[in-house]
């Protein structure tokens, strides 16, 4: 099952190759990790998204607890939450593909950031699920190249990870 | 008071209260050496090479319950020492490592003898530390003790660049340590004890299984106690061996590969099991889909991740051995109290049945000397209160099944990692905690060349250790399974030059002895041990058919061990001595 971990880190050198490390020591999947410092400049926020059964994610959260750096964690699948990705999509829009793009740009709320004679740079932002609809809408456009963030993610109402 | 860098480091050890550091020198350490050279507080034992001295302090460590204090140079200092920072890792022993690193301007710039130390350690740690500033180095320092001697204990190391150890600051070694990402647990949940007593108690066939973190947690007293209470029985793994009085009726002995018929088959057949300390190792469960197949399990451990790792369970408790088990006994003995008392004969009468079997039993009539003997003799000789270390192979499974073991930490192996080359140096480590008790290093003549030449080390620091080769002229635990599993084909596991080991001792400065006939084997022993102030170098040359039984084949279930010889045993080809 896919799950989002989100955890608070000691914000020192070494920490992330720490979290890699256990994800690939213990052959653990991930799918994707976003890290930045928080409001707090001493903590950053990770965000992973993995993929295993019950009893793996109840690995994967002890064996992260477990490291030294780990301030908190909590499992964002457990209860509401929201996630974000962002994407930055550079395509090919010549003639009448310029229409065509920008219409669909429109319709999945991006915007269009950069131009050239013959390309849109498009920023994108939504779930995961949202992102890769609009990648398959794009059919018959060529895409020159696409980055996309990761998941971040946070959960609804009072709840926190503090 | 200022200090520099490098007196804080030994400063440091010192309100540490740390006896002895293991190490040995080089360039990016100097500074810190030239401060142990103005001292004489913290005593330095120079070792022969840095894996000598990490397996030094771990059996220091093992033999005291004090982290081992190692400290080496950067570059190969630190690979060298790698392999005892694992092998402490996988047994979670208290340990802190000073490495020295590059000056911190060179870092990165591969320079000479620089090694990523805090990455090459990063996956063998309980946690490592590289110090950026000369200010932070007795509070990581202080840290490192913290980290590595609580929850469940590990190897902490700090990689120190040489510029910091030149460095001055004012230096006040800070009293305690507050982490916000780190509090490990040390009480159970009072709920999930008693519900652990309530199935303990309603159980028809229950067992006990305990492993290391007994001896880490210093609760062989606790279990002794509950475990003479409910009169259950009891079986330890390699690494919890003294957890439990070995003579006691209610011990079934060791468990796992090589354990006890009735151990494996109480194992397999139990309907409730408690777990202490004990992580469900491959070596001690074998097939998990056959491991214990009707039992309810429940799960003591100082680590929550042990818990539910490799087997479910369905009372897990997080928190220290010690106070769990004396919490648990006050309750048996209220439920006792109030009139529940446990009825397990039919139990005790199906174990009886397996014990009778007596899997351990070996052939005494041989003309040979049969490697159980010599434990057994030196058990006898020692009272069985030796502290004994054990390389990796069929002797350390001979040493487990039968020196017995009456106390805790006296026990002294690598169980997880396996690392052969760690009994001598982990012996020099237990010898300078305890300098008036016997030390025995049980060996094989493969083993010892891995770190033969920490007998240089023993010399040096008159270290009166009791080497014993238990010599069959081949890595015998290879040997054995190149017999089962692969039709004899002994593939490199017989070294064609092995040296003359009682002139090897000798040219130490040591005594050799070389002992060719069970009649004297225990003439031998009593006179090395009389020789209170010599090593003594053993060369037992043993019957190199034996195997280690019973065994359980990997991937196989409790119950199915192979208990006796089988008639491949005779078909060896016949090794000479050197």
């Amino acid at each position: 099952m896919r799950r989002i971990i989100s955890l608070l880190v000691e914000n020192e050198a070494g920490a992330l190759s720490r979290i890699a490390g256990l994800f690939s020591a213990r052959g653990y999947n991930i799918e994707s990790l976003t890290v930045a410092p928080t409001e707090d400049e001493s903590l950053s926020r990770m965000t992973i998204v993995t993929r295993g059964s019950d009893a793996i994610i109840e690995q994967i959260t002890k064996q992260l607890n477990k490291l030294i750096d780990v301030v908190r964690l909590v499992d964002l699948t457990e209860g509401r939450h929201i996630e974000r990705e962002l994407m930055l999509i550079k395509v090919i829009a010549e003639r009448e593909e310029r229409e065509e793009v920008k219409r669909l740009v429109d319709i999945f709320r991006g915007r269009i950031i950069d131009v050239t004679n013959s390309t849109y740079t498009i920023e994108l932002t939504g779930p995961v699920g949202k992102l890769d609809a609009f990648i398959e809408t794009l059919q018959g456009v060529e895409v020159v190249e696409a980055v996309r963030s990761g998941v971040s993610g946070i959960s609804r109402g009072d709840r926190a990870l503090r | 008071m200022i200090l520099s860098g490098a007196e804080i480091v030994v400063q440091s050890l010192k309100d540490e209260g740390v006896e002895f550091v293991f190490g040995y020198p080089g360039g990016a350490a100097l500074h810190i050496y030239d401060a142990f050279y103005k001292q004489e507080d913290v005593q330095h034992i120079l070792v022969r090479h840095e894996q000598g001295a990490t397996h030094a302090a771990d059996g220091y460590a093992r033999a005291t319950g004090k982290p081992g204090v190692v400290l080496v140079t950067s570059g190969p200092g630190v690979t060298n020492a790698v392999t005892g920072i694992a092998t402490a890792h996988m047994d979670s022993i208290p340990m802190v490592v000073l490495t020295g690193q590059v000056p911190t301007a060179l870092i990165g710039d591969d320079a000479f003898q620089e090694v990523d130390t805090v990455g090459i350690t990063r996956p063998c740690v309980k946690h490592n530390f590289l110090v950026s500033r000369v200010e932070d180095l007795a509070q990581v320092i202080k840290k490192a003790f913290f980290i590595a001697n609580s929850g469940r204990p590990g190897p902490v190391v700090v990689d120190i660049p040489k510029d910091i150890t030149a460095q001055s600051t004012e230096y006040k070694y800070p009293t305690s340590v507050e982490m916000r990402s780190y509090a490990p647990v040390s009480r159970g949940h009072p709920k999930q004890i008693s519900r652990a007593v309530d199935l303990l108690l309603g159980a028809d066939k229950p067992i006990i299984y305990t492993g290391g973190g007994i001896i880490q947690g210093g609760a062989a007293d606790e279990l002794t106690q509950l475990v003479r209470e409910l009169e259950f029985p009891c079986t330890n793994t390699l690494m919890g061996l003294g957890g439990f009085p070995y003579k006691d009726p209610l011990f079934l002995g060791m468990l796992g590969m090589h354990g006890t018929y009735e151990s494996n088959m109480a194992m397999y057949d139990c309907d409730v099991m408690l777990a202490v300390g004990a992580r469900f190792d491959d070596r001690v469960t074998g097939d998990l889909t056959k491991f214990s197949p009707n039992s309810t399990i429940i799960h003591v451990d100082v680590d929550p991740s042990s818990i539910g790792k490799n087997v479910s369970v369905e009372v897990p408790i997080v928190g220290e051995a010690a106070p769990v088990l004396r919490e648990m006994l006050s309750i048996v003995k209220a439920r006792k109290a109030d009139g529940v008392v446990p009825d397990i004969g039919q139990w005790w009468d199906r174990i009886e049945e397996w014990r009778a079997f007596k899997s351990f039993e070996y052939d005494r009539e041989s003309a040979k000397i049969k490697p159980q003997y010599v434990i057994e003799t030196l058990h006898k000789i020692t009272n069985g209160n030796a502290f004994v270390t054990s390389d990796v192979g069929q002797h350390q499974m001979w040493a487990a099944q039968h020196y017995g073991f009456n106390a805790s930490r006296r026990w002294i192996n690598s169980g997880g990692l396996g690392t052969m080359g760690f009994g001598l140096p982990a012996a020099m480590g237990v010898q300078l905690a305890h300098p008036d008790e016997q030390v025995a290093c049980i060996t094989g003549e493969a083993s010892i060349m891995m770190c033969i030449q920490e007998l240089s080390t023993c010399k040096q620091y008159n270290l009166p250790v009791k080497v014993i080769n238990l010599n069959n002229r081949y890595m015998g635990m290879v040997r054995q399974w190149q017999e089962f599993f692969y039709d004899g084909r002994y593939s490199h596991s017989y070294m064609d030059a092995l040296p003359d080991f009682v002139a090897l001792a000798e040219s130490f400065g040591h005594v050799g002895v070389r002992i060719e006939s069970p009649a004297d084997v225990e003439g031998a022993l009593e006179e090395a041990f009389a020789q209170e102030n010599r090593l003594v170098f053993m060369d037992f040359i043993t019957d190199q058919s034996e195997n280690v039984y019973p065994m359980i084949a990997a991937g196989g279930g409790h119950n199915e061990m192979h208990l006796k010889p089988s008639e491949a045993d005779d078909v060896l080809l016949e090794r000479e001595l050197a």
